[in-house]
């Protein structure tokens, strides 16, 4: 029985390491990258650790690190991260539905690494299907650990990298191109990303902050629903 | 700076970051979702990639729309790569490579 248990619990750690690791190639250079400008903001590898590890968000640590710099209020840094992570609230209510009925626990450990890749790479896997919470959780894990050593090891050494080294800052971009192509089931699919990219992009150059994320992504779910809706309704008349 | 008000922006910022992770996930999932919400909570995964995407294709960080940028010109063949193969990893090697390829011709 026991040797059962480990070879499945192998085969959790394998099938999450074998997903999770274009996230953790992604991560490396923008961990880095964090760790020198926290450096250069007076934070050590013990703070930035910190940061990594409670916070864990690329986006909001690299606008906390340059507001910490600048001395801004601790108010100002918490009210702007919880701004530009509030899109999270979205992938959370998207992965209810193929966590349904996990126990609240499970959740509560699940939720702390819910990022834009992690949820992007286990919806596609979720969907296609021989996935479970167990290896999603593997993944979140994984992409957290790549995380807070990339981002130490920034603090460190990242002065010596050179930027741009091997085309390493395109890694996220790429990912994100092939998890797209997996959610474009159906032309429906393709037009409701495209109608969001659109959206966020006219946002993106006109206004300031980061709310372009989760606007386009509402009005282009919701044109997207209400296009199904008048679609239904026409076919059943 | 003082290592407690560091404390204090780092804890406030965990509770900014995980509550919008947390609490939508706890709340729906021991819930039955009605067949509207999971209609549109569908469409989120696509809407959201397409947002995530598209500014960083179309636009710097200096935030002015432009044509031709490398990022964009490597888009297009890393998409034919991940439609071809249908393979995350092959896709971020080939995007590298592309995106690497794109510096030195732009």
């Amino acid at each position: 029985m026991a040797d059962r248990t480990a070879e499945r619990n192998r085969g959790i750690l394998r099938d999450g390491l074998g997903t999770a690791w274009p996230i953790c190639l992604g991560y490396i250079p923008i961990g880095l990258a964090l760790g020198v400008l926290a450096q250069k903001a007076g934070l050590g590898p013990l703070e930035t650790a910190l940061m990594s590890t409670l916070v864990f968000a690329g986006g909001s640590q690299f606008i906390a690190v340059a507001m910490i710099k600048s001395g801004a209020a601790l108010v100002a840094i918490v009210a702007t991260t919880f701004m530009v992570n509030l899109r999270h609230a979205l992938m959370s209510s998207a992965l209810a539905l193929p966590l349904k009925g996990v126990s609240r626990r499970f959740l509560a450990l699940f939720a702390y690494g819910v990022t834009d890749e992690s949820f992007a790479v286990n919806m596609a896997k979720f969907r296609a299907g021989g996935w479970d919470r167990w290896r999603a959780l593997v993944v979140n894990h994984a992409a957290n650990l790549t995380w807070i050593v990339s981002t130490v090891a920034g603090a460190w050494v990242g002065e010596f990298i050179p930027a741009g080294a091997f085309g390493i800052d395109y890694a996220l971009t790429a990912m994100f191109i092939c998890l797209l192509v997996f959610q474009l089931r159906s032309r429906f699919y393709a037009i409701v990303a495209a109608f969001s990219g659109l959206v966020a992009t006219a946002l993106y150059v006109t206004i300031p902050g980061n709310s372009h994320i989760v606007i386009a992504a509402v009005t282009a779910a919701t044109a997207g629903y209400a296009m199904r809706r008048s679609r239904a309704a026409r076919g059943a008349l | 700076m003082d290592f407690r008000i560091y404390l204090a922006i780092i804890a406030g910022m965990a509770f900014a970051t995980y509550l919008p992770r947390m609490l939508p996930l706890v709340a729906l999932s021991n819930r039955r979702i009605p067949p509207w919400l999971a209609d549109w909570l569908d469409l989120i995964p696509a809407a959201i990639l397409g947002a995530l995407l598209a500014p960083g294709l179309f636009a710097g960080e200096t935030r002015a729309f432009e044509l031709g940028r490398p990022e964009l010109i490597a888009a297009l063949p890393t998409f034919v790569v991940a439609l071809k193969s249908r393979s995350l990893g092959l896709t971020v090697v080939a995007g590298m490579f592309c995106y690497w390829l794109a510096g030195k011709v732009v």
